[in-house]
């Protein structure tokens, strides 16, 4: 039996029932930018930097089905100045210190920009006030360098079934919270083996006193780009 | 403390000459000079124009960020920050001896450091005066013109930077802004093949080193009146010395000595640097003022830096850079030198010394070693001092229970040079301005003082919330109706 297909860029791209247009890419080698997408929790499209033209109409490749015989167009210029700009954006949005961040050189969020070739955050930061929260013995909330992606969010309630974050606000507001009375970290079940601790792209939730002992050369995208990372391990990637 | 020149009676009848920017340093600066009719010089002073306030904004950062963090303080300089801010952390983590590798990995990169910017401060900042003259023709009185005159000089002065560079690559991961050193050790061994690397150029190293020192001798005999009175203006010296007494710029104690060379204090552990040390502010700049307690903050202003550190210690331990020293002192006949432009003669032993304790750790098969992390109980406070190319640096943090930095206090080289700075350009202001029409070439006098201090200027402002200042209110008549005064105490 033939698998069924669809064009991206020119190309046939093979997928499965059911599987999602940016799935069926990264699984076929071909790199579509994403940074809320994990392999293991359902979608739910809301960062947008996997936008991609399908037959003509933008739509987030991680939540829209492939169907046989779609054209979709990613690796273009126009989308991926808007990926740029979504991604200046977070920059922005947040407080985003690359020089003196732990996640430099393993941090998803700086590898995509490097990616579309951002070299400039180009819009006025906001510098909005966040202090982090070390009240956890053993793990730091920088909530500084949040994306609002949720990958926590899902891991901590679907994974390890603690529902420890959560997003609060709404707009420009909308922020990472903990769920707890007090609203620290030190007053919820949080272990450093939860699933949660694991899948923040950037350096939001970070294992204390771990920072830096990775090398520069050993860290996950110093000898690889984040497209080549993605493809070769689709399902690894964002854990 | 404050000389004759450091503040005028009268500032609104006289005229203002302002030098802006102080090139060829590192960082921004500006002199001000205040002259009269007769063009007498009233009021000199050097102002560090920007402001960096690491020291604020580092409190709530954890404090395994540190090291990374205030190394971005400067861009020549930066392991020196890494490697002080590591030292002072080593104390909290508990890493009261480093493992063999970890301790000579710094050491690898600290001496890689003060090889490469000694060499950029040489070669590339100074030397144009040195080589052409102070008031020589400005289009020429620059790197590009050594290249020109000198092409063997300048290559030299390129290629011992670039090895410095490449021991800080090895160690620290980047040429600049690295992350080799974290509290209580380093992230990254040695391997034998980047050793081996480092290891060939050594004698073309060593070579161009010596030559350095040799050219520097030769300005000095060339033009010994000049190097001997331009700027000079005696005063205390502190560094850090090894325990041993030796010259040793990674680790020691602290140690001073007064302008005939008496000790004043010795054998001072780190950790009790504020014991004998303690700065003050003043309301025109943002760099802050520091003088040795004993002396008091009129008289016990000092030195920091290579002519300081190789007149502090008792000998260098390494053959080539002890003989250099040992001419240094003879030409003196032991008695304390204090001429600015003498820097440069000791930068360039220290380069040699450098190079030598750099051949010496390649060949320690220690280096190799790959336990790079130590740990033990841990403590709420850490003091690291180092001496950084430009001087003694001093970090200070503490550390709360959940791991933020709730204190953090910097004292740089170029901060404990300030008064030293000040006063040789007063000298210097007074030697050569005093009734002159004030030119270009005049004014570089005053560049060259500063430059042979080798001023960070840009690691040197964290004063925040400690200037004194005044703030007054007045009418649309122009009458005072109010004053406010905060003079870095109270407001």
């Amino acid at each position: 039996m033939t698998a069924k297909t669809f064009q991206m860029d020119g190309h046939d791209v093979p997928f499965e029932e059911g599987q999602s247009i940016l799935a069926a890419a990264l699984a076929a080698g071909s790199y579509v930018p994403y940074l809320c997408y994990h392999a293991e929790f359902k979608p739910h499209g809301s960062c947008k930097v996997c936008t991609v033209k399908v037959n003509g109409r933008t739509q987030a490749s991680c939540t829209t089905p492939a169907r046989e015989g779609d054209v979709v167009e990613s690796n273009v210029d126009e989308l991926n100045e808007l990926r740029k700009n979504l991604v200046q954006f977070l920059f922005t949005e947040g407080n985003h210190f690359c020089p003196s961040c732990e996640a430099s050189g393993g941090c998803a969020l700086q590898a995509v920009g490097y990616e579309l070739g951002m070299t400039t955050a180009h819009y006025s930061p906001l510098f909005p006030d966040r202090p982090v929260d070390a009240s956890h013995p053993d793990v730091l909330l920088d909530f500084n360098r949040c994306i609002l992606c949720e990958l926590c969010v899902r891991a901590s309630s679907l994974v390890d079934g603690k529902n420890v974050f959560s997003l609060s606000g709404r707009g420009i507001t909308k922020h990472l919270i903990v769920n707890a009375e007090s609203g620290k970290l030190a007053d919820t079940t949080l272990s450093v083996e939860d699933k949660a601790m694991s899948v923040c792209p950037v350096g939001v939730i970070l294992r204390k006193r771990r920072g830096f002992k990775a090398p520069i050369g050993e860290r996950r995208y110093d000898a690889h780009s984040i497209s080549e990372v993605a493809v070769a391990h689709p399902e690894d990637e964002a854990k | 403390m404050h000389s004759p020149l450091d503040t005028a009676e009268h500032p609104e009848k006289l005229r203002r000459v302002v030098i802006e920017p102080v090139s060829r340093v590192e960082g921004h600066g500006k002199v001000t000079i205040l002259l009269d009719d007769q063009r007498k010089v009233h009021q000199v002073r050097l102002h560090i124009v920007e402001f960096r306030g690491f020291e604020r904004f580092i409190q709530g950062r954890p404090y395994w960020e540190v090291p990374v963090m205030v190394q971005r303080l400067c861009g020549i300089c930066p392991v020196s920050h890494h490697l002080a801010a590591s030292k002072a952390l080593d104390a909290v983590v508990g890493a009261r001896t480093l493992t063999p590798a970890a301790e000579r990995i710094r050491r690898l990169m600290h001496y890689g450091q003060i090889l490469q910017s000694h060499a950029l401060h040489f070669y590339h900042l100074a030397s144009p005066d040195l080589l052409f003259g102070f008031d020589a023709d400005p289009r020429k009185r620059n790197v590009v013109g050594v290249l020109a005159a000198y092409p063997d000089i300048a290559r030299q002065g390129v290629l011992l930077r670039k090895y410095g560079q490449e021991c800080i690559r090895v160690t620290a991961g980047k040429r600049v802004h690295g992350t080799g050193s974290i509290p209580g050790g380093v992230n990254k061994r040695v391997t034998a093949e980047e050793r081996d690397e480092l290891r060939r150029p050594l004698s073309d190293i060593r070579a161009w080193a010596q030559a350095g020192v040799a050219l520097v001798t030769e300005l000095h005999e060339h033009n010994r009146d000049l190097y001997e009175q331009f700027g000079t203006v005696k005063s205390s010296l502190l560094s850090i010395v090894g325990r041993d007494g030796k010259l040793d710029l990674y680790d020691g104690v602290l140690r001073a000595r007064d302008a005939q060379g008496a000790i004043i204090f010795d054998g001072v552990e780190p950790k009790d640097y504020h014991v004998q040390l303690r700065e003050n502010v003043r309301s025109w700049s943002y760099m802050k003022f520091p003088f040795i307690v004993s002396r008091g903050p009129e008289e016990g202003w000092y030195k920091v830096g290579p002519l300081a550190r190789i007149q502090n210690c008792d000998a260098i331990g390494t053959p080539l850079a002890e003989a250099a020293r040992q001419e240094l002192i003879a030409d003196s006949h032991g008695a304390i030198v204090h001429a600015p432009l003498v820097f440069h003669w000791a930068r360039m032993i220290e380069l040699l010394h450098a190079v030598e304790v750099i051949e010496g750790l390649l060949a320690d098969p220690a280096l190799l070693g790959d336990e790079l992390v130590a740990s033990g109980p841990r403590a709420r406070t850490g003091v690291g001092i180092i001496e950084a190319p430009r001087g003694t640096l001093i970090h200070q943090y503490e550390v709360d229970e959940h791991d933020l930095v709730t204190m953090c206090n910097l004292i740089v080289s170029t901060t404990h040079n300030n008064q030293a700075m000040n006063e040789a350009i007063r000298q210097v202001a007074r030697q050569h301005l005093d009734g002159h029409e004030p030119t270009e070439g005049l004014l570089n006098h005053i560049e060259v003082a500063i430059r042979a201090f080798d001023p960070c200027l840009s690691c040197a402002t964290h004063a925040l919330g400690k200037m004194p200042l005044a703030v007054e209110i007045v009418d649309a008549q122009g009458a005072l109706v109010e004053r406010l005064v905060r003079d870095g105490e109270r407001l």
